[in-house]
């Protein structure tokens, strides 16, 4: 709802407005943080010291930013289509997502996969556990105190507001990442996909339906 | 100690510093799903202290032990890692957890 500004009342005008209708965004002047000043002056000594090279910190940060979901879509789309593979992620995810070639780092991962009986949903209570070194940076909901409390609580209310709505006779699995390792949801292969190609599966794969919140799109 | 299948229950105990057992799950009885191997305890390893090796499991729970009556779905789960130091074997009782 993006030109939906209701809430904001008229009481107060609009010069708060941008001229597109939106509230201007705050701009960033409040001073650093403890904790910006702390990795400002270690990564700036770390660099003089010559144990790493801004060069070094900057390929880190882009290979972080190219892992997508996308990483993800074809390992499911893999699974979908080779029921050996589907049986090696299951009994133990890491190696069989490095055996298709992705470097996931000390990555330890659990695939739960989603049936007619079982939907299975991931979540971090304690903070914001996430397969990153597959999937990238995690959404910004995944984060928030809402989404954190009330997926162990009330997972089927979550899951409506996400548009996924489950019947009674199918169980719902909360994953919550406590520890060690990070979670993979394998969502079900939708009807309707029969012959199609791993590429043209992986394309329906949403990052959603990895954590849970959604289920894959339909073929077109 | 514990295998798959094992019923346990999570200590209730309330130590201060990082402590990656959740507290709503302090004191509730589930199964043991999946044994995950050994890491550093992570109580040690946050503060920069040598961290013994403890074995970490998955534990599964149902939303009645958690939530009791406000369990809207009784027979949905919760799985969740749990390290050894806080589990308590739990025995001659029969249990629900799927």
């Amino acid at each position: 709802m993006p030109h939906d500004h209701h809430d904001h009342g008229h009481d107060h005008g609009h010069d708060h407005l941008s001229p597109s209708g939106h509230p201007f965004r705050a701009d960033n002047d409040a001073p650093l943080t403890y904790w910006q000043t702390m990795e400002i002056a270690v990564r700036e000594l770390l660099i003089e010291k010559g144990v790493t090279t801004a060069a070094e910190v900057q390929a880190q940060i882009e290979a972080m930013d190219a892992r997508s979901p996308a990483n993800g879509a074809a390992v499911v789309a893999r699974a979908w289509t080779d029921p050996a593979f589907k049986a090696r992620l299951l009994a133990d995810a890491s190696p069989a997502v490095r055996e298709m070639g992705f470097d996931i780092g000390p990555l330890k991962l659990v695939a739960v996969e989603n049936t007619d009986t079982v939907h299975n949903v991931i979540v971090c209570t304690l903070c914001s556990c996430y397969p990153r070194n597959l999937l990238g940076l995690p959404p910004d909901w995944y984060k928030t105190r809402e989404y954190r409390s009330r997926t162990v609580k009330e997972p089927r209310k979550v899951l409506a507001e996400f548009g996924v709505d489950l019947p009674d006779s199918v169980t719902v699995r909360v994953h919550d990442s406590t520890a060690d390792m990070r979670y993979l949801v394998v969502p079900a292969r939708p009807a309707g996909t029969e012959g199609m190609d791993e590429a043209a599966l992986a394309a329906l794969v949403t990052r959603d339906s990895m954590i849970g919140t959604g289920l894959p799109r339909r073929p077109a | 100690m514990a295998e798959p299948g094992q019923r346990v229950r999570v200590a209730r105990m309330m130590p201060p510093g990082h402590v990656r057992a959740p507290a709503y799950l302090r004191g509730k009885t589930g199964v043991i799903e999946r044994r995950l191997g050994a890491f550093g305890n992570p109580e040690k390893l946050a503060y920069g202290l040598p961290a013994e090796p403890r074995d970490l499991f998955r534990v599964r729970f149902t939303m009645a032990e958690v939530w009791g009556a406000e369990a809207g779905h009784p027979a949905d789960t919760i799985d969740a890692e749990i390290y050894e130091h806080w589990l308590e074997p739990v025995t001659g009782e029969t249990g629900d957890a799927a």
